[in-house]
C-alpha cells in the first residue's frame, strides 16, 4: 500500500478525466488529512472525489438543519466518522443509570441522522464504527458489566450491524476491525491527536482511506466477480504432473495447512457468489485428479465454473476464460505462486488485479485478506448460484459449437422467460442488476433497494424484470426495464441485462413485451436513450439494431412508434 | 551526526513531504517562508523526520519549536542521547 506521502503526490495529477463522484465528510475530530487521503486514494481508483468537508465537529449541525451546506450540496456519499474518544468523553459525563443505556440512545442517535438525511437527499451514508479503547477502569471485569465503557461501546458496533441490514442506504466502514490489525499505537499517534485533534496517524490514513473508497466504489459497481487460480504450488504444494498425487501438499502432509487454508476460503467467496476459475500450466487429466481423487482437496471439480489446463500461455487462457464469464478483465483477480506468470499476465492484460502473493504459501491468505479484495455492497441468496450458472454456460458453448446455425441452436434451447413487473420479491435482485451490470445497461444508472421501492411504488413507472430458463438450466433474474411515462410516450429509463444471456435473443423478447404493454396503455411511442460509458460499447447501436429510428438533433436518442411495430421474431416463450 | 548534515537531511525529508524541489532550508527558515508549510503538514514534517532520524518529540516539544535552525538542535541533541 502506498504511504501517504506517495498518496499525496496524486493531488498534482490531471482528475479531469475521472468519474466524478460528489462526497460529504463529516467528523468530531480535524478531518483535514483524513479528506485529503480519500481525495489521493480515489484517483488511484480512477474516482474523482468532489468533496465537501464540513467545519470541525459539525455532524450534528449539518445533519438536522435542513437549510446547511451539505443539503445544499447533495453529495452522493456522506462519510460519518464519529471517533470513539468523544464517544468516551461524552461517556464518562454520565451517571450509572445513564451507562447502562448508553449504547441504545446513541444507537437511536444514528438512526435518527440517518432519516434526517433520507428525508431528503438520497445520499448513502457511510459510518465509520468505532475503534476500541481499554480505558483500564474495570480491567477485565469490564466484560462482566454493562456499565463499563467497552461493553456499551460493543455493543454499539454490534447494533449498528443490525442497523445497517435494515437501512438500505447506510454502510459500514469497519475501523475497528482495521484496529484489530493494524494495533492501537499505529492507528493513533497520541502526540498529533493531542496538538491537533487528527485521530489517525500518517502512516494509517492510506488504511482507512482504502476502505472507505472499497465502501463507497463497491456500490458504484466496482467490484470482483471472479477468481482465477493458479494449481501447482498456489492451490497445493509441489507439482501434481512430477510429484504425483500422493505427494502433493495439501491437509496434513508438509505445507499443506496452508493451502488448505486457502481453498476453505476460497470456497466461502465460491458460496458468497465469487467465480472460480482454474487456470494451469498442465495436462488437463493430471490437473483434475486431486479434485477428483485426493480426500483432503476442498474445492471440488464443482466449485470451479471454468477449468483451464494446458501448455498455452496463460494470458491467451485468461482471455478465454474471460470470453466464457463475459466479464470484464477488472473484475477478475490471478492467484499464481509465480512472478513471471503474473507479471506476464500483468502485462498483457492491465486491468486484471493479480496479488503479488508472498514468497512463504503460509503468508498466502493472512495477505490476501489484509487486499479486501471482495468488497461489496450487496448480496442475494441467488449469488451463491452463480457458478453452477457458468458451468451450465460452459456445456450450452459445447452444444453450440455441434448445432448447424444459430437458429437451430437457440431453437432447441427451449426458452422460457417469466415477465413479472418489479415487486418486493424480486426487487433486492435487480437493484442488484443495476449496480452490477456494465456492459449490456444503455444509461448505467445505478439504483439501491431504497430508490428500487421508490420506483415500483410510483405510478410514473412500467417496470420489468425477466427471468430466464433453458434446457440447461435457470438463469434466474436477468433483464430489467423501467419505462418513464411522458406526455407523447415511455421514456426507456433504465434497460440492462446479464451478459450471462447474450446472444439469446432476449433482446427481441423483451421489446416485445415493453412494446405490447406500451400498446395496451396507450402509448405511441418509445424513446430510448444511449449514454456511453467506458464499459457499454457492445450496446452503441441496440436501438438501431431494434429499429428504432435516430430522434433529429439527438446524438443518442431513438424513437420507435409503437403503432409500426411488428413483433421481432424469438425463441423464447412465455412462462406460463 | 553535524548539524550541517541533520539540516541537509531535513531539508531532503521537505522536498519529499511538501513536494517542491525548491526548498532550501536555512537556520532561521519559518513556517511562513515556505509555501507549503501550514499547521497540516507540519504534523506530516514532524512525523516524517521521527522516523527517519529514528527520535520521538513531545507534543510540547513540538509546540515549542522556533525555526528549522532549532528543530535541528532538537534532533541532534536526541540524537546524541
Amino acid at each position: 500500500m502506498k504511504t501517504f506521502n506517495e498518496l499525496k503526490k496524486n493531488l498534482k495529477k490531471d482528475f479531469s478525466k475521472l468519474k466524478t463522484v460528489k462526497l460529504a465528510v463529516l467528523g468530531d475530530s480535524a478531518t483535514q488529512l483524513l479528506v485529503q487521503a480519500i481525495k489521493c486514494y480515489g484517483y488511484e481508483t480512477g474516482h474523482n472525489f468532489d468533496i465537501y468537508e464540513a467545519d470541525y465537529a459539525q455532524i450534528e449541525r449539518q445533519i438536522f438543519d435542513s437549510s446547511s451546506e451539505l443539503y445544499r450540496f447533495n453529495p452522493e456519499f456522506i462519510i460519518v466518522f464519529h471517533s470513539s474518544q468523544k464517544l468516551l468523553k461524552n461517556f464518562y459525563k454520565l451517571d450509572n443509570s445513564e451507562k447502562a443505556v448508553f449504547a441504545e440512545k446513541h444507537i437511536n442517535y444514528i438512526s435518527n441522522l440517518y432519516h434526517a438525511v433520507a428525508s431528503q437527499l438520497k445520499s448513502k451514508i457511510i459510518l465509520f464504527n468505532y475503534s476500541e479503547i481499554n480505558d483500564s477502569i474495570f480491567g477485565n471485569y469490564a466484560n462482566k458489566t454493562n456499565l463499563s465503557f467497552i461493553y456499551q461501546l460493543r455493543r454499539i458496533n454490534l447494533e449498528l450491524m443490525n442497523l445497517a441490514q435494515q437501512l438500505n442506504n447506510f454502510f459500514i466502514v469497519d475501523l475497528c476491525l482495521q484496529q484489530s490489525h493494524y494495533g492501537t499505537e499505529f492507528m493513533i499517534d497520541h502526540k498529533v491527536f493531542m496538538s491537533t485533534d487528527i485521530i489517525f496517524s500518517i502512516d494509517f490514513l492510506p488504511v482507512i482511506a482504502k476502505n472507505a473508497v472499497d465502501a463507497i466504489t463497491a456500490t458504484l459497481g466496482n467490484i470482483k466477480k471472479c477468481v482465477i487460480l493458479d494449481l501447482d504450488n498456489t492451490a497445493w504444494g509441489g507439482l501434481i504432473g512430477d510429484d504425483g498425487i500422493e505427494n502433493i501438499q495439501i491437509g496434513d502432509l508438509g505445507a499443506g495447512k496452508a493451502f488448505t487454508e486457502l481453498q476453505l476460503w476460497l470456497k466461502q467467496l465460491k458460496q458468497r457468489g465469487i467465480i472460480l476459475a482454474v487456470c494451469s500450466k498442465n495436462d488437463e487429466d493430471a490437473a483434475k485428479e486431486p479434485f477428483h481423487k485426493h480426500p483432503d482437496m476442498v474445492l471440488t471439480i464443482d466449485d470451479i465454473a471454468v477449468f483451464v489446463a494446458n501448455w498455452e500461455d496463460k494470458p491467451a487462457n485468461i482471455r478465454y476464460i474471460q470470453s466464457v464469464l463475459n466479464i470484464g478483465f477488472d473484475s477478475m483477480v490471478f492467484l499464481d505462486d509465480s512472478p513471471f506468470e503474473r507479471n506476464m499476465v500483468r502485462a498483457h492484460i492491465p486491468d486484471i488485479t493479480v496479488p503479488e502473493l508472498p514468497e512463504d504459501p503460509a503468508e498466502y491468505l493472512s495477505y490476501l485478506r489484509t487486499l479486501n479484495l471482495f468488497e461489496t455492497a450487496s448480496f442475494t441468496g441467488e449469488d451463491g448460484q452463480r457458478t453452477r450458472q457458468y458451468q451450465q454456460e460452459a456445456q450450452r458453448a459445447v452444444v453450440q459449437m455441434r448445432c448447424a446455425s444459430e437458429d437451430d441452436f437457440l431453437a432447441g434451447l427451449n426458452m422460457y422467460s417469466d415477465v413479472s413487473p418489479v415487486d418486493k420479491f424480486n426487487s433486492p435482485r435487480v437493484a442488484q442488476l443495476t449496480q452490477r451490470s456494465n456492459q449490456f445497461n444503455l444509461r448505467t444508472i445505478r439504483y439501491t433497494d431504497e430508490d428500487m421501492q421508490h420506483i415500483r411504488g410510483s405510478d410514473q413507472f412500467l417496470t420489468f424484470a425477466f427471468t430466464l430458463e433453458d434446457t440447461f438450466g435457470d438463469y434466474g433474474l436477468i433483464s430489467a426495464v423501467f419505462l418513464k411515462k411522458r406526455a407523447q410516450g415511455l421514456f426507456v429509463d433504465t434497460w440492462l441485462m446479464s451478459c450471462r444471456v447474450l446472444k439469446r435473443g432476449m433482446e427481441s423478447f423483451v421489446l416485445n413485451t415493453i412494446v405490447e404493454s406500451a400498446r395496451r396503455n396507450g402509448y405511441e411511442e418509445i424513446v430510448g436513450e444511449y449514454i456511453p460509458t467506458l464499459k457499454n460499447g457492445m450496446v452503441k447501436d441496440h436501438y438501431k439494431n431494434l429499429g428504432f429510428k435516430k430522434v433529429e438533433g439527438k446524438d443518442n436518442e431513438w424513437c420507435l412508434a409503437v403503432g409500426e411495430y411488428k413483433n421481432l421474431k424469438t425463441h423464447i416463450s412465455v412462462k406460463a | 551526526m553535524e548539524k550541517a548534515e541533520i539540516l541537509k537531511q531535513v531539508n531532503k525529508i521537505f522536498i519529499d513531504v511538501l513536494d517542491n524541489e525548491g526548498i532550501v532550508l536555512k537556520d532561521e527558515t519559518v513556517a511562513k517562508d515556505v509555501e507549503e508549510w501550514d499547521s497540516l503538514t507540519h504534523i506530516q514534517l514532524i512525523v516524517a523526520s521521527e522516523k527517519h532520524f529514528k527520535i520521538k518529540f513531545t507534543s510540547s516539544e513540538i509546540q515549542g519549536l522556533r525555526n528549522v535552525g532549532h528543530f535541528c538542535d532538537e534532533i541532534q541533541r536526541k540524537l546524541g542521547r
